[in-house]
């Protein structure tokens, strides 16, 4: 497989990593740190790696991956960074899926221990998901020397993966990482599918996020290995001694020829064996336990390693004694091993440093989760099975199946006495293995202060001892307070391999334990995930639903550019050729001319999406009389009434009308963005508070299309496509409803007018919707948008809940007392009323505006101040809540929430909007046909 | 994500629910006997205890019936839901 790297052609063999092709190729220096600019190589193996991260160019391109876990393909093209990533310009076109699952068991992790659990619970017939972030099965039986079952294990890998496969109630996941464990055993997972593909189909998913409501969780996620610090820590060819052996054993590759090992605990000295037994020259072994360290390295001119300085560790702790030098190019570290801990903690599980494995392991659980193998400090290949096997079929039991533990294979490890063919000094007698325990060693500390800057804790933050001293000379005792003053722990690799150190550091200078200093707080997700794969295919015109009425087509045929209200598309206005110019000058020439359609002829409008609720029952009118303001018991069949609803608080909710259809039917209107909202209130109430009640309510929002026909020419047209209907001033007044044919088709007309003039609201099924608007337009009638409804609206002072009103104004502000009954005991928001707050002087009302220059369109939103130039601090008197320019008035006019504005019509204010300000003139509302003569026609 | 037990419905996830906040906050009998005080304690003032709390959900994306239950501040636990 050939591949490229930094432009440079490289082979690769199959089951490389990125990183262990860079090995195999001598590639040493594969990234540029973030602030010091020094050269950086492979460090570790997997999810640890803080140095290695690049940009992968080909496939969809992706930044700031692990070159660890970056699986090479033919054809790979990728780069180095330094420190940070190269965000795309262009969209994302892959696919990103998501799947929800559920399962009895969930097993995290495919090394030894999770292989067991699965095998066990798989077994009992529970439902299990087995997930593991790599591509093959085994963890750290992968490159394994130990024998299972007296053969290789990869022969045993192969068997469990078999059993597995042929239980057909478990379900395998490699290249899935669990990234998230949430509440009530809810945790996420990244399926990487066509990341590792050269040439994936095209109906390939790039990566897939799994939602898994899970009843057990075993967490088998292995360990991370942790170096040591001292100066010169980061030089290319210093590296993790267990990943450094496991190049050797997996990939075949030596990560150097010549090696000093540095370790603190037996882990180290199997690297030693292992790196030895593969063919590299083991020089010198640095065994913190046996009082010697590495104090610094040096380097070539390139910063590549070129030798280790020993020296050995005197009774304080500290260096003592001249360093020798050791020449080598591969300095392999190993401080201890550390659970993986991460998902535990996101449970809520606590964790508890261990001196028998010196690390912080699971102490308590949270949630229904337990862990086992590494992930809980048990290092040793046999244990680890078995415990897996038992926790598998535990979990198993928990969730009602009968488990009886995975039969295990005998284990033979390879023996530490064996001499290195290359060396055998380092493995002489003594060097047994013995069990010895392991040190809690972190750092050495440099000789002087200078060389504390190049101490480096965390290696993707560039972070040093230097660092985490001021951290603590300027008072920080907390580890999570320490983190954010230093940053470590905080780039991409969220300190897998510098968050332990920073602890044991802070323990060894504070004087306390490491149980007490702490970790800080592992959260979500485990390893960077992209937005692109939590957006999913939530994007663009799926991000959310659209709702189009009956009548869409229609208006999208005659070229009218569309209003988002809630998730409604509404018509906003219909340009007729002529109206041109930039898009806000062809809206305001439509919008004049509908609006004159709609004030001197007839003019027609989509109003589909108002809110419908139909209510039925004895006792609707009770129920709406305890709702709204108004009273509407005594309303009678075929009349319509104007409300406003409150909240308990007295703020107006929503606005409508409520129509009588018969004696025990009623149909509710709503604002459009609001009828949802207005159908969880009724039903609220009803269900919890006035269950005696015989009311029942639904949506009928869709059920039906309607046209509001608007203008003085209205009652003609309607007559025209109503000819059995008598719609005469005297037989069908204002809030009158009938049931009629018009255009041929069943309709509902209801006399109501939200524009002043005479006009209807006639409503048929939603699939005659179309025909009837048709029938309407063949008339003659102008069709107008949401604007010009605006515009009208607003000339007559009508308010809209949500633009006039934000949760602050009651029906007194808006001046609707008039809406709100006095007579009744009580309904929801009256007692509220009467509150000092609501009943003080010096709350905002509605008032309109008339811009002084009459050009200016004011700024919706725009401050109101009371003096010119506004200099701050300059209190506010209110904000512009609409705004509009009207043909009847030939001017631009405002509707405005105005500090006691009732009082101050005549006042002169000044509507700030940026640079601009403008003089305008507070007016009452209504500006246009106050008497309300037009509405009759 | 929470996993909700709706009375009728059964376990679902958090997403289908509406949160409708303290149990047992009974509109009062009078609102105008209340004085301002009193009144404002019911629409304003809610419990927020570390621990146990009764509160009320309604199964919005379902059978939209509401339903009291408990759960625990902290843990998140619930105990048995009661319509």
């Amino acid at each position: 497989m050939r591949f490229v790297f930094d432009g440079r052609e490289h082979i690769a063999e199959p089951g490389d990593t990125l990183a262990a092709a860079l090995l195999r190729n001598g590639v040493r220096i594969v990234a540029t740190s973030l602030y010091a600019g020094r050269p950086r190589g492979v460090f570790g193996i997997g999810a640890e790696e803080p140095n290695a991260y690049v940009h992968v160019d080909s496939g969809g391109g992706e930044t700031m991956l692990r070159a660890t876990q970056v699986e090479v393909y033919d054809g790979l093209r990728a780069r180095s960074l330094a420190g940070k990533g190269d965000l795309g310009t262009e969209p994302d076109t892959a696919r990103y899926d998501k799947t929800h699952a559920h399962c009895d068991v969930l097993v995290v992790g495919a090394g030894p221990a999770g292989l067991a659990a699965a095998l066990a619970a798989g077994a009992s017939g529970a439902r299990v998901i087995l997930a593991d972030e790599q591509p093959a099965l085994g963890g750290g039986l992968l490159g394994a020397r130990a024998l299972l079952d007296g053969a290789p294990a990869a022969d045993w890998l192969a068997a469990a993966a078999a059993r597995l496969a042929a239980m057909p109630e478990v379900r395998v996941l490699p290249r899935t990482t669990v990234t998230g464990y949430h509440d009530h055993n809810y945790l996420t997972a990244v399926e990487r599918r066509a990341d590792c593909l050269a040439d994936p189909p095209p109906h390939m998913a790039r990566q897939r996020l799994w939602h898994i409501r899970a009843r057990q969780v075993v967490l088998a996620a292995g360990a991370h290995e942790r170096p040591i610090a001292f100066a010169d820590n980061d030089r290319p060819g210093v590296m993790l001694a267990g990943a450094a052996a496991s190049y050797a054993w997996r990939h075949g590759v030596l990560p150097g020829r010549r090696a000093v090992v540095f370790g603190a605990h037996d882990g180290a000295l199997v690297a030693a064996r292992d790196l030895a037994d593969a063919g590299v020259e083991v020089a010198a072994l640095a065994d913190v336990r046996d009082g010697s360290v590495v104090v610094g390295t040096e380097a070539d001119a390139d910063g590549v390693l070129t030798a280790a300085l020993i020296a050995p560790l005197g009774a304080d702790g500290r260096p003592a004694g001249a360093p020798e030098r050791v020449g080598c190019d591969l300095l392999a570290v190993s401080g201890g091993w550390d659970p993986a801990v991460h998902l535990c903690s996101q449970s809520g599980g606590r964790l508890a440093w261990s001196d028998e494995v010196a690390a912080f392991v699971p102490a308590t659980s949270a949630q229904q989760e337990r862990s086992v193998g590494a992930a809980r400090g048990t290092f040793d290949l046999a244990a680890a099975l078995a415990e897996g096997s038992d926790a598998g079929a535990q979990a198993a039991e928990a969730t009602g199946f009968q488990g009886s533990g995975a039969e295990l294979p005998t284990v033979e490890s390879v023996p530490m006495d064996r001499q290195s063919p290359a060396d055998e000094r380092p493995f002489g007698a003594g060097r047994a293995l013995a069990g010895r325990p392991p040190a809690a060693f972190f750092c050495v500390e440099p000789a002087d202060e200078a060389a504390a800057g190049r101490v480096f804790v965390d290696l993707q933050r560039d972070a040093t001892l230097r660092d985490l001293r001021r951290a603590v000379g300027a008072g920080m005792t907390s580890s999570e307070h320490v983190k954010r003053y230093t940053t470590i722990g905080t780039a991409a690799d969220q300190g897998r391999t510098s968050g332990v150190l920073a602890v044991g550091l802070l323990a060894n200078v504070l004087g306390r334990s490491m149980t007490d200093v702490g970790t800080t707080t592992y959260r979500p997700p485990y390893t960077p995930m992209s937005f692109a794969l939590l957006a999913g295919r939530d994007r663009g015109r799926l991000a959310d639903p659209e709702r189009i009425t009956a009548l869409h087509a229609w208006h999208e045929a005659r070229g009218a550019p569309f209003e988002d209200v809630g998730q409604w598309k509404r018509p906003w206005y219909f340009p007729q050729p002529g109206e041109t110019g930039q898009p806000q000058d062809t809206m305001e020439q439509a919008v004049l001319r509908e609006c004159r359609a709609a004030r001197e002829d007839v003019a027609a409008m989509d109003a589909s999406t108002l809110g419908k609720i139909e209510l039925q029952g004895a006792d609707v009118g009770e129920f709406l009389d305890r709702i709204y303001t108004g009273v509407f018991s005594a309303l009678k069949v075929g009349r319509c009434k104007y409300g406003v609803m409150c909240a308990a608080d007295g703020m107006v909710l929503d606005d409508g009308t409520v129509s009588r259809l018969s004696e025990g039917r009623w149909l509710m209107t709503t604002t459009t963005g609001n009828a949802g909202v207005v159908l969880d209130w009724l039903e609220e109430w009803l269900q919890t508070e006035w269950p005696s009640l015989d009311v029942r309510c639904t949506s009928v929002t869709e059920q039906w299309a309607t046209v509001a026909l608007v203008g003085p020419r209205s009652r003609e047209v309607l007559a025209g496509l109503a000819p059995d209907l008598d719609v005469s001033n005297e037989s069908f007044r204002f809030m009158d409803f009938r049931e009629a044919e018009v255009a041929g088709l069943p309709a509902r007309v209801f006399r109501i007018s939200f524009s002043g003039e005479l006009a209807y609201e006639i409503n048929t099924p939603s699939w005659y919707g179309l025909a009837l608007w048709q029938a309407v337009m063949a008339a003659g009638v102008t069709p107008y948008g949401t604007e010009t409804m605006h515009v009208l609206r607003a000339e007559k002072g009508f308010v809209i809940v949500g633009q006039e009103t934000d949760g602050t104004v009651t029906p007194q502000d808006l001046g609707m007392g008039w809406a709100v009954s006095k007579k009744k005991p009580d309904f929801v928001g009256k007692r509220s009323h009467q509150r000092a707050d609501t009943a003080r002087a010096g709350r905002k009302q509605l008032v309109g505006l008339l811009p002084d220059d009459a050009r200016t369109v004011l700024a919706e939103g725009a401050q109101l101040v009371t003096g010119p130039p506004p200099t701050p601090p300059t209190p506010t008197h209110g904000h512009v809540t609409s705004s509009y320019r009207s043909a009847a008035l030939e001017r631009p006019f405002a509707l405005a929430m105005v500090i006691d504005g009732a009082a101050r019509h005549g006042e002169t204010l000044y509507a700030v909007d940026g640079d601009q300000v403008t003089p305008v003139t507070v007016v009452e509302p209504v500006r246009y046909d106050k008497e309300g003569a037009r509405r009759d026609g | 994500m929470l996993r909700i037990d709706c009375p009728w419905c059964g376990p679902r996830d958090e997403t289908e629910f509406r949160y409708g906040g303290q149990a047992d906050v009974f509109y009062p009998e009078d609102p105008s006997s209340l004085d301002d005080a009193a009144w404002a304690e019911y629409v304003f003032v809610r419990g927020n205890p570390k621990g146990w709390f009764a509160e009320r959900w309604v199964h919005v994306a379902g059978c939209r019936r509401w339903f009291n239950t408990e759960r625990h501040t902290v843990t998140y636990e619930f105990r048995e839901a009661a319509p």
